[in-house]
């Protein structure tokens, strides 16, 4: 299956970046250098330049994934965040996240598998982490270009040994309102639930994250251990994993509860289903300016040629 | 100075300068590039919000004047409702000019398909008889029919508030606010009817 996968981000025309954001970065880049990070190793010299806040995830190997794509500013994309548990602005949970506590924290996994338990996150951390720039796009039509760092989902998982009956995976987020001051307020039924078809969950693209820009993730962007889907809207990537359940139904996940004529279970990026509210075929790139042009949102967010087999034959208008 | 003419020549042109604040701090973050990593969201939200607020502190004029016992509240009531114009028109030209980029089929189909987009237009649509019959002429022109053309502005402010609460995705809280803040308004004109029908123990000395 892997064979089959081609290199991502192939290079087009609305993926060149304004000279004045190339400039920023690389007066970053020299900045960096300044700092004497410049001076790393030779392998993470083809990493993304982490920034000079955040710990550095140590051992990160460059898959080389999305390479051609520019990535999206850190501040940017830790300063523009939904996550309702640390507030319903897209400036909160940035301000909210040092309530979150990264630290000690542990995932229960359970339901379906022989060997149900709980991994403690400094385990997680000891699986092989990787980079991988992928696109990131959300319901609301705007999206970024991230490098996130992590690992296959499907490896955790098959340590879990998932029999037979696992047709899905189920996750929830933390619902602690000590930690997380969004939770005073009923505006979902807490905990954040989401959840992913087994062959979804196993897929070599589906990535559970620990990082961003080579730096352990910031609480905002989902601390410490969070869901990647690259071809799925933003909702369906969970925050701040504590469970991870393996069932024969599909959950009934919290968008798809709070407004099912608007949220299924799927979420897959599509321009041509749009959102009752509006339209799905352009979405606008975060950080490139007020009077830059919208992009064209390509089909399951531009992987369609690694995930389309898994939906051959679906109604995609139906199951949105 | 007298009263009036401190009214006229400092009152009035302070609060004119106020009005336009939110726009002098829109335009510098333009200039400085400081509006947040999506610019066209904040510069939209921020126009919508001020239309909004404008809508409402315009109708609390009437209200005022009744409560301070002041005619000031209606000398100033013009400015402000041509500042809502001011405000939606600049909403309505961000839309359609930086974020439909002027694709004139895909705004059709959203105004005619997209609930809160034909709301927001019809409120826009109300506004624009309102503004243009907003000079003296036309009020003396119109004599009784611009009362009753200028009560628009109740059904425009609903639709605005409405327009904003479909925008939502889950937290109602902020366009709950506005909905309260019209709501009581509009109770309290229907109040002040009350009083007109028993103009005996309604009026007050002032």
């Amino acid at each position: 299956m892997l064979i089959r996968i081609r290199r991502l981000g192939d290079l087009e025309e609305s993926d060149v970046t304004p000279e004045q954001y190339f400039r920023r970065r690389r007066q970053l880049l020299a900045m960096a250098a300044v700092a004497g990070i410049g001076a790393a190793l030779p392998a993470a010299r083809a990493l993304v330049t982490p920034p000079s806040e955040g710990r550095r995830l140590p051992g990160l190997k460059d898959a080389d994934w999305g390479k051609a794509m520019e990535p999206t500013d850190f501040d940017d994309i830790t300063h523009y965040n939904n996550f309702l548990e640390l507030g319903s602005g897209k400036r909160e949970p940035a301000r909210n996240a040092h309530r979150l506590r990264p630290r000690p924290w542990s995932i229960r996994v359970e339901g379906e598998c022989t060997r149900p338990g709980v991994i403690d996150i400094e385990d997680v951390l000891k699986i092989p982490q990787e980079e991988r720039i992928y696109r990131f796009r959300c319901v609301e039509a705007w999206s970024m270009i991230v490098p996130w760092d992590g690992f296959p989902l499907a490896r955790l998982l098959a340590r879990f040994e998932p029999t037979s009956k696992a047709k899905y995976v189920v996750f929830e987020t933390l619902a602690d309102p000590e930690q997380m001051p969004g939770l005073r307020r009923p505006i979902v039924d807490w905990p954040y639930v989401e959840g992913l078809r087994i062959d979804e969950a196993m897929h070599p693209l589906t990535l559970l994250v620990t990082g961003v820009y080579g730096v352990e993730l910031p609480g905002q962007n989902g601390a410490p251990l969070r869901l990647i889907v690259p071809w799925k809207y933003g909702f369906k990537n969970i925050k701040s994993i504590v469970t991870i359940r393996f069932t024969g139904q599909p959950p009934r996940n919290t968008w798809a509860v709070l407004q099912p004529e608007e949220y299924g279970f799927y979420a897959n990026v599509n321009p041509n289903v749009d959102h009752p509210r509006w339209s799905q075929k352009y979405e606008r790139r975060i950080g490139e300016g007020l009077f830059a042009r919208k992009h064209k949102t390509l089909m399951f967010n531009g992987y369609a040629e690694e995930v389309a087999h898994l939906y051959k034959g679906m109604d995609l208008r139906r199951f949105y | 100075m007298r009263p009036d003419r401190l009214f006229r020549w400092l009152f009035k042109p302070l609060l004119f300068v106020a009005c336009l604040l939110p726009f002098a701090l829109l335009v510098r973050g333009v200039v400085l590039d400081d509006l947040g990593p999506n610019p066209l969201e904040t510069v939209t939200h921020i126009t919508g919000d001020w239309a909004l607020r404008f809508l409402l502190i315009t109708l609390a004029m009437t209200p005022l004047r009744r409560l301070l016992g002041q005619a000031w509240p209606l000398r100033v009531r013009r400015m402000l409702g041509l500042y809502v114009f001011f405000y939606a028109t600049l909403h309505l030209l961000i839309w359609t000019v930086l974020d439909q980029e002027l694709r004139w089929s895909a705004m059709w189909e959203d105004i005619v398909k997209r609930p809160y987009v034909t709301i927001g237009f019809t409120a826009w649509l109300l506004l624009v008889p309102m503004a243009l019959t907003s000079t003296r002429a036309a009020m003396r022109r119109l004599g009784r029919r611009w009362v009753r053309l200028h009560r628009l502005v109740y059904p425009t402010a609903a639709l605005g508030v409405l327009h904003f609460c479909w925008l939502v995705k889950a937290d109602w809280l902020e366009p709950g606010l506005y909905g309260l803040v019209l709501g009581s308004l509009i109770l309290s004109r229907l109040g002040l009817c009350g009083r007109f029908v028993r103009p005996s123990s309604a009026e007050s000395p002032g």
